[in-house]
């Protein structure tokens, strides 16, 4: 479980997070929508500890993340996570890019961090690129590969942070089918997307992030199709039409 | 009169320059290891937030840049001796050609950690990996690749630049040209040999690089 209670996080001066409180259960999905420079991006580097915080408390399996003696390598371990931009090792081939957490985190064997990469890549349909080098790939296949990369730690949590606002149109299907897939295999999803159709479908919970703190968070057919508070009526009108 | 070349003496004297030009070899690979392992660490001291750990290592590179290299060697050898520390010959110039190899690739390594974007980072510390793992093999693997050229035109000038050793006595090939023909008074053959075993020398030196560039570096960058 992750909970995260009344967390304040600032830039210098610039107050990002001003009390965000939640709750992710085991087996949920949750989405986080909301304008851009909210502060959604900025949550998920706070709970995978990317981002120290400057009040509050985020609680990962009753680990403090930014507790003093937390080891914060060994809790990301737990947590994983894939990015807007994919950020593939461009200097290792897909099936070394899936390995080598495995291999140097995890101390498997290379036989046994190769296996799970394996197993993973043709998880996320990359079963016939294993040789590849992933600049030659498509965006769409080089964020299939972050996911698979994150998978092969064996994480309890996954976060994602608009992994298809950077991709073009034709390929964002593939990325959400993976994700579907992965809710179907119960893992627990943090999702900042914006698209919001998907975030209808697949969410338990979604999450309205306005201006600092989370203005409204319910099931989808509370918070998407039948919002209580202006601000999520104002920015679900903005974004749907 | 003109001048008449004589070979033959030169010849009988191919073992020496060979061993010279092995010194030559020997002191600018060294001098490149040697170099490349402090300028990781003045790179990494220069990008820090701190001054004064900054500093130290902009002092060096400065120096390094922007003085002669003559002038680097004859602090090595007789500006240390000045203070009682007598290095040898081969020591005085290995410690110069660091000196310099360290201060010019602090700045090419500097570049290439700049070029490597901070997501590099983020996305492998979200896999769990210590700040050492990120560095070992994810962003100095890059990084050696984009500068892997500048990094050899910097080992041809080593090579080039150890022929100052001639200045204070090292046997290097320089050193051994110039103590032969002084024996023979075959000036002009001893430093055309000397010349082409240079050329080629630099030309092996740049042939191995790009077969190893070959071999380490697969994929794009
Ligand atoms: N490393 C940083 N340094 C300074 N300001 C930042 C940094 N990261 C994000 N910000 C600022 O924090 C605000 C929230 O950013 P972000 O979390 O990326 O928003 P979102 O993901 O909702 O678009 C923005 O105003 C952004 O400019
Ligand atoms: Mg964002």
């Amino acid at each position: 479980m992750i909970q995260i209670q009344n967390v304040h996080k600032s830039f210098g001066s610039l107050e990002v997070l001003k009390g965000v409180t939640m709750d992710v259960n085991k087996g949920e999905v949750v989405s986080v929508i909301g304008g851009s420079g909210s502060g959604k991006s900025t949550l998920l580097y706070c709970i995978n500890a990317i981002e120290d915080i400057q009040q509050g408390r985020i609680i990962v399996d009753e680990i403090d993340v930014h507790a003093k003696g937390t080891n914060q390598d060994r809790l990301r371990q737990k947590l994983g996570m894939v990015f807007q931009q994919w950020n593939s090792f461009p200097h290792l081939t897909v099936l070394e890019n899936a390995s080598l957490a495995p291999r140097i985190v995890l101390k498997l064997s290379k036989k046994e961090a190769v296996e799970r990469a394996k197993k993973e890549l043709n998880h996320v349909g990359l079963g016939d690129k294993f040789d590849e080098y992933p600049t030659r790939m498509s965006g769409g296949q080089q964020q299939r590969l972050a996911i698979a990369r994150a998978l092969a730690m064996k994480p309890d949590y996954m976060l994602f942070d608009e992994v298809t606002s950077a991709l073009d149109p034709e390929l964002v299907g593939e990325v959400l089918d993976t994700l579907r897939m992965l809710r179907d295999d119960g893992m627990t999803m943090i999702c900042v997307t914006h698209e919001i159709a998907f975030a209808r479908e697949v969410s338990d919970k979604v999450a309205f992030f306005h201006q600092g703190v989370i203005e409204e968070i319910g099931p989808p057919e509370q918070v998407i199709v039948n919002p209580q508070k202006e601000a999520t009526q104002k920015f679900l009108s903005k974004v749907l039409h | 009169m003109e001048y008449e070349f004589h070979w033959n003496i030169v010849f009988d004297k191919l073992p020496q320059l060979l061993s010279g030009a092995f010194v030559t070899l020997h002191v600018s690979v060294l001098s490149m290891l040697i170099g490349i392992a402090i300028a990781v660490l003045l790179a990494i001291a220069k990008m820090s937030d701190s001054r004064l750990i900054s500093l130290p290592a902009t002092v060096w590179v400065e120096i390094a840049r922007n003085t002669p290299a003559l002038f680097q060697i004859y602090m090595a050898y007789f500006g240390l001796g000045a203070f009682g520390i007598h290095l040898s010959p081969y020591a005085a110039v290995l410690s110069a050609l660091v000196f310099v190899n360290a201060g010019y690739l602090t700045e090419t390594f500097r570049g290439g950690f700049l070029s490597i974007p901070k997501t590099q980072y983020s996305a492998s510390k979200s896999l769990g990996m210590s700040s050492i793992q990120v560095y070992r093999y994810i962003i100095l693997p890059q990084m050696f690749r984009r500068i892997y050229h500048p990094m050899t035109n910097q080992f041809v000038w080593s090579i080039l630049m150890s022929s100052l050793g001639i200045l204070v006595g090292m046997n290097e090939l320089s050193g051994e040209t110039q103590r032969l023909q002084s024996l023979s008074f075959r000036t002009l053959e001893f430093f055309i040999v000397a010349a082409v075993m240079y050329f080629l020398i630099t030309k092996f030196v740049l042939f191995s690089a790009s077969l190893v560039s070959q071999r380490l570096f697969r994929g794009d960058i």
